[in-house]
Order: C-alpha cells, then structure tokens, then sequence
C-alpha cells in the first residue's frame, strides 16, 4: 500500500451565522466548523468525498501540522494511492458540533456569556451533526457528495446522511457501525460519563471557570472505552499476564496491561487534551443515535428513502459494533431492493481494527472507492 | 471496469444467459468474481445481488461492478438476508456439492426465488464410473481434481439422484441441459445424459400448488 502522504495541510473554518435548532429543542444561535480539505474539487465537482469521525477523533484525517509528527487519525486509508486516493478525489475531514478541535463545542466562549458555555453547551446529536455538515457542502458548493465515509459513529452519520438528504450523496460507506446502540453499548458509555461526573475537578462541567479539569475522570472514561476497542484475543497477545517487575502483592501498577492502560487515559487527558465535557455530548449522542425512531422504529423503513448506493464493512473481533450489527443495515437495505455490497473482514484489532492496516479491508475499500471514483469521472 | 463478456464468458455462463428473462432480479450464490452478474447486469438489463464467501472474490466481484454480499450459506440461512419471492432466479453454479446441505438450501432458494438455475458436476459421468469400477478408487478428472480426503465436493450427486431430490421436494425441472467440460453438447449426451454428461444445468421452480 501506498505509503504517501498528503504532507503538510492546514485547518479551515466555516462560520455559519444562522441559528441551529437542534433536535433538543435548543437553539445554537451561530457557529464555527473547523475543517481541512486534501485534492483537489474537479471542475464539475462531483469527486468530493466527506469523512464523518468518530466519538474522539476530528477534521484531522490525514498529513500534518507543521512541527508535528504524527500525522492524521486515518492517514493509513487517506493520502496519494491509499483506498481514498488524494490524487483523484477532494477529501473533506470536519470537526463536529460539541467537538473541542476548533468546531463550536462546550469550550468555546457562550456569547450570551461571555464565559465558556461549559454543561450549558445544547445536547447535539447525529441528526443536528447532519444539518451542520450540509451548510458546509453549501458553502463549498458541492452539490452532491461521491461519497460519504465512516467508522463507528462515523459510520452513523453516513448513515444519517443518506436517510435526511438521499439525494446529497452518490456512495455512502459505512465501516464498524451499529444502526442504534444496544443496551450494553449505553451502559459503557453511561459509566464513562459517571466516571468524569464524578471527578471532584468536574464542578458540575464548570472546570474551565475554576481553573482546572477533570483528568482522573477523563482518563478513567478513555481506560473503559479503549478496552471495548480492542478484542480478548488481541490483549491477550499483547500483554498476556506479563508484569512489569515481580508481584509486590500491592495495588500499584503490576500487570503490562494496567500500565498501558493508565498510559491510553493519561495521555488522553493530559496531552491530548480533550474536553470533558465533549466527551459527555459524544458518548450521549451515540446513545440517542436511533435513525428508525422516526419511521415507526423500523430501520427498513427509515432505509426505503435511501438513494446511495451503500459499501458496509465490519470485523470479526469487533465487539463493541460486532458484524451482526452491521448485517441489520445490511438487511433494511436488501429489504427495500438497495445497491449494497457488504464485507466481514477477519482482524483480531477488535473495534479499532477500521483504523489500522489490513490487506483484505485495503483491497475491498479500494476496489469500491474505484468504484466510486470511475462514476463520477475522478 | 466494464466486461465486454460475449468473447469472454464460458459457455455454461452463455447458456444461463440465454435462460434468464431480461430485466429480472436475480441472486447468483457463490457469485465468484462476479463475472456471471455483470454480464446479466449488462447484457440482460438484471439487477440484484451476489453472494460470496471468499475475501479475495468478494474484492474482485466489488471490481467487477456488482453488488456482492459477504456470507457463509453454511451458518446462515438465507432467509435471514431475504424475504419469499424477492428475486425471479436464484443462480448457483458448481456449488450445490459443496454446502452442508444441499437438499434445504434448494428449499430456501426456492422459497427467496420464483425459479432457481442450478449446474453441477455429473457423477455419473461414463469416466467417474471407469475409474471407480476398475482402479476401485474415487475418481480425479479435470471436473473434479480433488482428492477424497481434501476435496470441497462433499455432496456429489448423479443426475438422477438430483431428479429424484426434485420429485421428493415436490420441485418441477423446468429445463435441463448437460454439457461436456468444454460446455458442448453431443448427441449422445442428449440420448444418455447420465453417463455422458460432465456438468448438468437445471432450472427448477416449486410446483404449482405448492407455497
């Protein structure tokens, strides 16, 4: 595989001065969208492609910041020669509303405020996320996506896309996603919350106003949804039951696995600094996500408005959205005589195995986005 | 990419072409790399789906231009992908000897399907019974090159015994034909199918009256 880069990009951004009503009922009276953009728009703009992301990922896909070394979060499937390939489609990355990477989110400054709008920032979900990422194919004046592309809750907006605008997207790719969580799902994302809410630094979401953040609280959430990435089979291999140093029978840091869990959380929390209180608007926006709720509940019906043509891909070892998941969609497609093709890929990577490389997940997503690509002329 | 089939496709592949109604939705289960879909998507204005287990096939039908769905037939039914009467024909070709079982997988095509086109390799052919009669072995041809230890064959079948499968389930042979490896026929194949056919292509439907 193509081991190009896109190189050295900068971010953009939107400001968009009408009001969003959100499926809440709250009012988000103006915002910004920050994103980035690598290829180049065609001159009869039919090869752009959108990249949804998931619960803690941004409108950095691929290459890098000036100074930085690592490059973007999907920079393996995105660049010159990779499945999304830079040299012949125009590849739109963007921060989604609530984010903390520059999009308008809990950490920007409330105008009504003047202080950061904190646990008043409105409840968003994927419905809203849509509306928001439409103003934006406005303001690039594309009139229809070739294709729009996801994984995880990524893949849920994509799937958002084609039910609320059919006719805005050619291809919609859907990649280890779920169409609603299930009771599990919430109940992890339920006790990640609770274990940033309960971070005496958390002020009841006004840290920013004291001063401080929630890191413990944050790290714990990061600690629990990275084990639900990852498979048994693969920490097993990694780590085994293999410890630091001796057992000292105390509480401190003994098995490999503690240590690079600790690791994930602090870092995420610290160096990476994401905000606590996105981390709460995203894992509750997961939970609401249920595209059938209006259509009676019935997914099939929901999916009879779809005009994509739809490529759905999920991993073996995925558990957090396991395949089955990914074959409802499938079957609510088949139902209503849709165009779907659908790959199980093997991985042992569990959940996170839609960012990391595999030669069969490659060759699939390639072959598509050929696919894609040979249909609108790019 | 587009297949210009006409010059490319196996005479097998040509004569269930010329079965199949143009326009109809069709299923093709075991769908390789696609090359029987595409052609009916382009040269018979189909629609539909394929079905294929292989990672690597899949990659090249999705190539080819079709829909293709990854499923293993042996742990799912179809049914759970597809309700009754969703497609005109359900198409398996060369596979029926390979699934588990291959008597309620018809069932199922014809439950999901109007008419179903199924080929296979003759058992029965004169060659697989020389060599079973007089090398009192499992027969290797160029049809079945497998060992009996390692082949995917597992449900061979005689012409007869698939006719006398259909009469049990109450299924109507709508059409047959046999051809030989290079997907000819001889008059003596018409005149004694059973034992000079290699590859048998059948179209079945549910007789009237029954579901």
């Amino acid at each position: 595989m193509s081991t190009e880069s896109v190189g050295l990009v900068r971010p953009q951004t939107l400001h968009v001065s009408e009001p969003l009503k959100t499926v809440s009922g709250a009012v988000i009276p103006e915002y910004d969208l920050v994103y980035e953009t690598y290829g180049r728009l065609n001159d009869d703009r039919s090869n752009a492609i959108l990249i949804c992301h998931a619960l803690s990922g941004n409108h950095h896909v691929a290459g890098y910041y000036e100074g930085d070394e690592k490059p973007g979060w999907w920079e393996a499937y995105v660049g010159p020669g990779k499945p999304i390939d830079t040299n012949r489609f125009f590849v739109v990355g963007v921060n989604n509303l609530g984010g903390c990477h520059g999009s308008t989110g809990p950490a920007s400054i409330n105008p009504a405020t003047g202080k950061p709008w904190g646990p008043d920032f409105p409840i968003v979900t994927v419905p809203d996320w849509i509306v928001s990422q439409n103003k934006l194919r406005e303001h690039l004046g594309i009139e229809q996506w070739a294709a729009v592309v996801g994984g995880s809750l990524g893949g849920m907006q994509v799937l958002q896309w084609a039910i609320d605008y059919p006719d805005r997207l050619r291809h919609a790719v859907v990649i280890a996603a779920a169409p609603r969580l299930s009771a599990q799902n919430i109940a992890f994302n339920e006790v990640a919350r609770q274990a940033i809410m309960s971070d005496p630094d958390f002020h009841g979401g006004r840290y920013l106003e004291h001063g401080v953040i929630p890191k413990r609280g944050l790290a714990l959430a990061r600690m629990l949804g990275h084990l639900t990435y990852l498979s048994d089979d693969l920490m097993g291999k990694k780590f085994g039951r293999e410890l630091r140093d001796t057992l000292k029978y105390s509480f401190d840091v003994e098995f490999q696995v503690e240590s690079y869990l600790r690791y994930q959380g602090e870092k995420f929390a610290t160096k990476q600094k994401f905000d606590a209180n996105t981390y709460l608007l995203m894992t509750k926006a997961l939970d609401y996500f249920d595209p059938s709720a209006p259509y009676d509940h019935d997914l099939s019906k929901a999916m009879a408005r779809v005009q994509a043509s739809f490529m759905v891909i999920s991993f073996t070892s995925d558990w957090r959205f396991s395949p089955e998941r990914s074959e409802e969609i499938v079957r609510a497609l088949l139902d209503n005589d849709k165009n779907v093709s659908y790959a199980e890929i093997e991985s042992q990577h569990g959940h996170d195995a839609f960012l990391l490389p595999n030669p069969i997940y490659e060759g699939v997503f390639s072959a598509y986005m050929n696919r894609v690509a040979s249909e609108v002329g790019a | 990419m587009s297949l210009n089939t006409d010059r490319l496709l196996s005479p097998e592949f040509q004569l269930i072409s010329s079965w199949i109604e143009p326009g109809s939705r069709v299923l093709d289960l075991g769908c390789g790399d696609g090359t029987l879909m595409a052609h009916l998507q382009e040269a018979r204005g189909c629609s539909g789906y394929g079905m294929e287990l292989d990672p690597n096939l899949v990659i090249e039908a999705i190539e080819n231009g079709i829909n293709v769905i990854q499923a293993n037939l042996n742990k799912k039914s179809l049914l759970d992908y597809f309700d009754a009467d969703s497609f005109d024909y359900v198409i398996m070709t060369q596979a029926l000897q390979v699934v588990d079982r291959p008597d309620l997988l018809l069932e199922e095509m014809l439950t999901i399907g109007k008419q179903s086109i199924v080929t296979f390799p003759n058992f029965g052919f004169w060659k697989n019974r020389v060599q079973l009669m007089f090398s009192g072995r499992m027969p290797e041809t160029e049809v079945l090159p497998y060992h009996w230890y390692d082949t995917p064959n597992i449900h061979m079948c005689t012409f007869r015994d698939f006719e006398s499968l259909c009469e049990q389930k109450g299924i109507e042979v709508v059409r047959r034909a046999v051809v030989n490896q290079q997907h000819e026929t001889t008059l003596g194949m018409k005149l004694l199918p059973n034992l000079l056919g290699e590859i048998a292509l059948y179209q079945i439907r549910r007789k009237s009256g029954r579901n």
